[in-house]
């Protein structure tokens, strides 16, 4: 047997749809469905005679992501024509940026398993307009839906630093998180607003020599989880393609394959990457940009914490674990949430309980996010420090936060409607105490007789309390006032 | 009557028209009469709208007897170059492949046309897709030259020049982007105007060379040229190219027009009058001595670089033109080929069966020129080339107001003198080329005749954005010559 040290290497293509409320170059609504071909004007038709107009939105969404991505911004950037011909393609050339990107050189953090983070480095990213679709349907013909065409992306090109189909997977997750932090794109994958294609190949080492396999790009990934298990299919298919012919890069050109998610493998679309030409050069329409420091620097004012760096910050400012940080920061209305209610006052472990056990419960059960619910920091605060107080027990947070999406009343107004606020009154419950040993002699004998019974009686006692006060005893109260009596 | 009103001049005519001396109505019919005649002669309307222009000459003569306001070409009838998109008729620019393009748009200068009352009138034949110096490269249809109808009117707005001459319209729209309103203006005796790149939105205009296309006027004199850029002259919002206002600012052309400039310094360069014929040379050489006479001066300036401009120009424009060309491919609309065998057919036989060899020809040098492994050699290096000839003129306006040159080697030559040698075609725009390529504005007015009796134009140039004073230094010439005042009579 000789020995074989395998290595998968992966870079990725993302494409990110910018959330802007036209289009790129015209002025045409951006939403996702509608009639094929009811969104469309000339400019994004490619009719003769119409000139396209840069959307200000999309270049000032675009330069968020980039400072986001740590990208160096460029202070000058311009459009350029890439040619090809393609039914979905009105004008047959794409407004894309070629040699001059607006944003290059920078890097995105992901979390991997050790708590740490990992630098994965950001090549490029540039903005361009999307094609159309074309619309297989029965017959021997295509028809071409123009709706899409001139949708602003965001292209994104990362460096090949990633090792792993989970790391593929945190960084698709952190960028998902980042753009909608920024409000830059929905990134719905689902809805196509984030697509991503790996490339992907393998370093081997094989008795001290390195063979590199040929890059595969991976099509069709509308999941977190059909990327990371394309790219885990690709990582062993790969190297049994290598062991079984010792094809290597040099000798394979680029392939593309496509995931088919039924089957879990990726199917050869095409072998040899045809030498593309794409013939670019500077749209003569428009008008390069051109960016002050200034107002580089007003960009970067408006960008909020990030979310990777807001979970490794809770972690060590509020000593939550990493799972629970993870979720709080999910999406940035929970982290606000969340952030809201501790400035208020609310315990940040308690806080923190409420909104990822109650409040996301409730955001699943109304298939909504939590943003769309009812419910502001100054409620889960006073809510969180009801049950510091022991006015309410943790178990009745649930209760007040389902009722908070439904009313503007005040947590406190809620329990007490609800009946949900502990008998802390001590005279009121000594009360219920004497009563209750009034009716159980057997059980006061039991306990006073020490032993094996005393516990088991006591406890029965305190049931007996609970049951009189209707649940709203406090608990710790009762048990002291037990003390007491039986000392 | 209908000739007489057809002598007279825009301003004049849509000053009788808002008086209510002269309806809309008169001059439409004029205009069509005119068409009927002469038309069949000459060729040059791809389309005329004759219902709706009486129609329109009609609301806007009612809208004049109700006292309400009109615009500055208050029922003048007017024609523009088939490249511009109207909702009314096709816009073929000249070509098989969008012989039945109805567009769903107007143009930005049609929309201001029509904001300014002028009825349209018809759409007129070029070269197929702005490609040519003489119309015979049109696919749809032939137009001759009115002084003589053996020879080209020039082109590649020979349509819109023809019609003006022949008094087929009162003024007419035409594009330029290599002397394609100048040179047709020289050929045929009137008055063309390229304004500065950005003056004018290109937006409606079908794209040949993107950075090169401008929209301008021909009209029988100069102060109409003016009236007309009145019109048309300023920022659309659609126009990423065309200049904010603020930047400069958009004047009233004939506010001034009669004022001479005083003092006037006339650049003269020997690179701009190399390989002219000598007629040409001695109308242009007259024509200066008649400005000298206006207490004009004139110094030599050098334009070192003006002769790599037909070099240059012929690699940027091919290169746009094969990038702005890619959309007409049969699969949105225009021309189908019948029987496909798969989508790339219908690219391959669609653009083969309805392009013209002019238009292939432009398409596989632009195509070439952008390649991969060519771009440096020729795209590039055409960019560099047309910055020197920027910076040749910049140098040269440091010492003149205005440069002054042939507009055209040769007056008219003769159908199909040319056509099988692309490459004396494609010099005969030699001196109206470098002004595309560095953004200025240029005139063509008529300046004299050659022995065969057809006009010779004379060129003048200023810096970019001063139309105003282009249009007064033309109009010290016109205002003490007869040139002008010629028509036609051949036909
Ligand atoms: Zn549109």
């Amino acid at each position: 047997m000789s020995s074989v040290e395998c290595k998968v290497v992966i870079g990725l293509e993302i494409h990110v749809q910018l959330l802007t409320k036209t289009k790129m170059f015209c002025g045409c609504a951006l939403e996702f469905a509608g009639e094929p071909n009811s969104r469309v004007c000339p400019v994004c038709l490619g009719l003769p005679g119409s000139l396209p107009v840069m959307n200000r939105k999309a270049f000032e969404l675009s330069v968020m992501a980039g400072l986001a991505l740590n990208c160096k911004i460029a202070n000058f950037t311009k459009w350029d024509r890439k040619s090809y011909y393609y039914p979905d393609l009105p004008k047959n050339y794409q407004i894309s940026q070629y040699d001059l990107p607006f944003s290059e050189h920078g890097f995105i953090e992901i979390p991997v398993n050790s708590g740490d983070a990992k630098r994965i480095r950001i090549t490029r990213a540039h903005l361009e307009e999307d094609a159309g679709k074309n619309v297989h349907t029965a017959g021997n013909f295509s028809q071409v839906d123009l709706n899409r065409a001139g949708t602003p992306l965001l292209e994104i090109v990362t460096e090949p630093d990633m090792n792993s189909g989970s790391e593929v997977r945190a960084l698709a997750i952190e960028l998902q998180r980042i753009v909608q932090y920024l409000g830059v794109s929905e990134a719905s994958m689902q809805k196509g607003q984030m697509r991503f294609e790996p490339n992907v190949n393998l370093h081997i080492i094989k008795d001290g020599k390195e063979y590199k396999t040929p890059i595969t790009e991976v099509k069709n990934l509308n999941s977190f989880r059909a990327l990371e298990e394309s790219v885990n299919y690709e990582h062993s298919r790969q190297l049994e393609e290598f062991l079984a012919t010792g094809k290597t890069m040099e000798m394979g050109n680029k392939s593309t394959r496509g995931w088919d998610a039924d089957r879990g493998v990726t199917v050869l679309q095409r072998e040899k990457e045809e030498a593309h030409d794409y013939r670019y050069f500077p749209d003569p329409d428009l008008l390069p940009v051109k960016l002050t420091d200034e107002w580089i620097e007003d960009m970067r004012s408006k960008l909020c914490e990030l979310p990777l760096q807001k979970q490794f910050r809770y972690v060590k400012e509020f000593k939550l674990s990493e799972y629970d940080a993870g979720v709080l920061t999910a999406e940035r209305a929970v982290a606000e949430l969340f952030e809201g209610a501790v400035e208020q006052g609310g315990e940040p472990k308690r806080v923190c309980n409420i909104i990822s056990q109650a409040g996301l419960k409730l955001a699943n059960e109304a298939g909504r996010s939590m943003a769309e619910l009812n419910i502001d920091a100054e409620g889960v605060a006073a809510i969180a420090k009801m049950v510091e107080a022991n006015e309410i027990n943790a178990g009745a947070a649930g209760a007040i936060l389902a009722e908070m999406t439904k009313t503007d009343k005040s947590a406190k107004a809620i329990a007490e409607e609800l009946n949900l606020i502990q008998k802390s009154d001590a005279s009121e419950l000594e009360g219920l105490v004497d009563a209750v040993i009034a009716e159980n002699p057997q059980a006061v004998d039991d306990v006073k007789s020490g032993g094996k019974k005393s516990k088991a009686a006591r406890g029965f006692l305190m049931g007996k309390v609970m049951q009189k006060a209707k649940g709203q005893a406090n608990p710790k109260i009762v048990s002291q006032i037990l003390a007491k009596k039986f000392g | 009557m209908s000739d007489e009103l057809l002598s007279l001049s825009c301003r004049k005519l849509t000053e009788l028209i808002r008086r209510g001396e002269v309806s809309s109505r008169k001059a439409v019919e004029a205009v069509f009469s005119s068409i009927e005649k002469t038309e069949p002669v000459v060729g040059a309307y791809l389309s005329t709208f004759i219902d709706e222009s009486l129609e329109r000459a009609d609301e806007i003569d009612s809208k004049i007897a109700a006292g309400k306001k009109v615009g500055k070409l208050a029922g003048l009838p007017i024609a523009v170059k088939d490249n511009m998109c109207t909702t009314f008729g096709a816009t073929t620019c000249g070509s098989k492949i969008l012989e039945n393009f109805h567009a769903p748009y107007n143009a930005a200068v049609i929309e201001r046309l029509l904001a300014e009352d002028a009825v349209i009138v018809g759409k007129l034949n070029m070269d197929e897709f702005a490609m040519g110096s003489s119309t015979e490269n049109s696919g749809l249809k032939k137009t001759v030259n009115p002084w003589d109808v053996n020879r080209v009117p020039g082109g590649s707005s020979g349509g819109s020049a023809a019609a003006v001459a022949s008094g087929m319209c009162m003024a007419a729209l035409g594009s330029d982007t290599g002397g394609s309103i100048r040179q047709p203006a020289s050929f045929c005796g009137v008055v063309g105007l390229k304004p500065t790149y950005g003056r004018v939105s290109r937006y409606g205009l079908v794209a040949y060379g993107s950075s090169l296309d401008q929209i301008g006027p021909l009209t029988r004199d100069v102060a109409d040229a003016g009236l007309m850029m009145n019109v048309i002259a300023g920022h659309d919002d659609n126009d990423s190219t065309s200049v904010n206002e603020k930047i400069a600012p958009v004047p009233d052309y004939l506010e001034n027009i009669e004022k001479g400039i005083e003092g006037l310094t006339i650049g003269v360069a020997p690179q701009f009058h190399a390989g002219a014929d000598v007629e040409v040379l001695s109308a242009i050489e007259d024509a200066i001595e008649v400005y000298k006479g206006l207490g004009a001066k004139v110094v030599e300036i050098d334009m070192p670089h003006i002769d790599y401009s037909v070099a240059a120009y012929y690699v940027i424009a091919t290169a746009e033109a094969s990038s702005n060309l890619a959309r007409f491919d049969g699969v949105h609309y225009g021309h189908r080929t019948a029987k496909p065998e798969d989508y790339i057919e219908v690219y391959s036989k669609s653009r083969a069966e309805a392009f013209g060899t002019e238009v292939k020809r432009r398409i596989m040098l632009g195509t070439y020129a952008l390649s991969s492994g060519y771009y440096d050699a020729y795209y590039l290096k055409a960019l560099k080339v047309r910055s020197l000839i920027r910076s040749d003129f910049t140098g040269a306006f440091e010492k003149c107001d205005c440069i002054m040159t042939p507009v055209s080697p040769t007056t008219a030559f003769k159908i199909g003198e040319n056509i099988d040698d692309p490459l004396k075609m494609y010099l005969s725009d030699i001196y109206t080329i470098g002004v595309n390529l560095a953004g200025i504005p240029g005139i063509s007015i008529p300046c004299g005749f050659d022995g065969n009796d057809l006009p010779v134009g004379l060129q003048i140039l200023t810096p970019a954005f001063t139309e105003s004073k282009l249009l007064r230094i033309a109009r010290m010439f016109e205002s003490c010559t007869e040139f002008h005042k010629r028509r036609p009579q051949k036909v």
